[in-house]
């Protein structure tokens, strides 16, 4: 596991923004102002948490059940190993797919190794959505170590908050 | 809830780039043939009504500290009582109930490896379960956002 250090006044840039920039005309004038910084060194900072992936991207992030998707699954995947990767890629392309991960599997509990996560409107419409996934994957899916696939629709969301750096170490 | 064009343009086309400039919605508003203010007020607009939960960066956990997916296997009339003892964890934030014989499934962030690790003995005391333990294989990790299609949507409201 790889840990970028982050220094602290990045860390500061964090707290301040993890909550969402201001809507407004110039709104790295306002994290400028906040870190006492100039607006270039900001956008310097931006692009360079961004190269080092600790920021993933710079977007909009919608509240999917305010659009109608109120319906998710966690479709989950055995693919061969030599595959897994070449193929994690164009699921995570389709565009119904939101996150699409590769984690290792704990047999023979969980043979799983590929997980994608679908959204939609009812459980019908996610259905659609693995059945698209399993022909996409058809030639390297595997079945000697369990069941090749199986989707985990969400029953309750139990608790939901984001992660929240907090300003001191 | 109905979307114009621009608040359609705006959710689809936000979710992956934001222009990263001293007035990055003077780009989006000339990419979109529109003006500065009309994006400000737009997005104003589906942060107020709580379409849009944020705009800015998306942190990566992994790169800020340590997490993982986990998952336990409760028997189906115990699940509320095993999910508040998981939610009362700080370390938890997020928490589903699935159909499935793994039934609850969380993710457990902490500041360092053995901070997590830590956690997961924890959780796996307090609820007397075993844990299901799925990291994200880092270099191999996909994170994307999805497109939504405004069309049903709109005929639902209509």
């Amino acid at each position: 596991m790889t840990t970028n250090t982050i220094s602290a006044l990045e860390r500061q840039y964090i707290v301040l923004t993890q909550g969402g920039l201001p809507v407004c005309a110039k709104p790295y004038h306002w994290v400028a102002e906040q870190l006492d910084m100039s607006v270039d060194d900001v956008l310097t900072m931006t692009i360079d948490l961004k190269a080092r992936g600790v920021i993933r991207r710079i977007a909009a992030v919608p509240n999917h059940y305010k659009l109608g998707y109120q319906f998710n699954g966690m479709t989950t995947w055995d693919v061969c190993d030599d595959r897994a990767l070449e193929f994690g890629k164009k699921v995570g392309d389709l565009p119904f797919v939101s996150h699409c991960y590769l984690r290792p599997r704990h047999l023979p509990q969980w043979n799983y190794n590929l997980f994608a996560m679908v959204h939609g409107r009812n459980e019908q419409e996610i259905k659609q959505y693995q059945h698209q996934i399993n022909e996409l994957l058809s030639e390297v899916l595997q079945t000697h170590q369990g069941p090749a696939n199986d989707i985990l629709t969400s029953t309750r969301i139990l608790k939901k908050t984001g992660l929240r750096l907090t300003s001191t170490k | 809830m109905e979307f114009d064009l621009l608040s359609q343009q705006l959710i689809n086309s936000y979710q992956r780039d934001f222009p990263l400039c001293d007035r990055p919605f003077l780009k989006l508003a000339q990419q979109f043939g529109v003006s500065e203010q009309q994006v400000l007020t737009t997005l104003k607009t589906l942060k107020k009504n709580g379409v849009l939960s944020r705009l800015g960066p998306v942190f990566n956990h992994q790169q800020a500290g340590s997490s993982t997916l986990a998952a336990v296997a409760v028997p189906a009339n115990d699940i509320d009582r095993v999910a508040e003892i998981i939610n009362n964890f700080e370390q938890i934030n997020h928490n589903y109930a699935r159909e499935h014989h793994y039934n609850l499934w969380f993710v457990v962030t902490a500041p360092t490896p053995e901070d997590l690790t830590q956690a997961l003995t924890d959780i796996g005391d307090a609820t007397a379960c075993e844990v299901l333990i799925l990291p994200m294989e880092k270099s191999h990790h996909i994170d994307l956002s999805f497109t939504v299609c405004f069309k049903p949507v709109m005929e639902q409201v209509s």
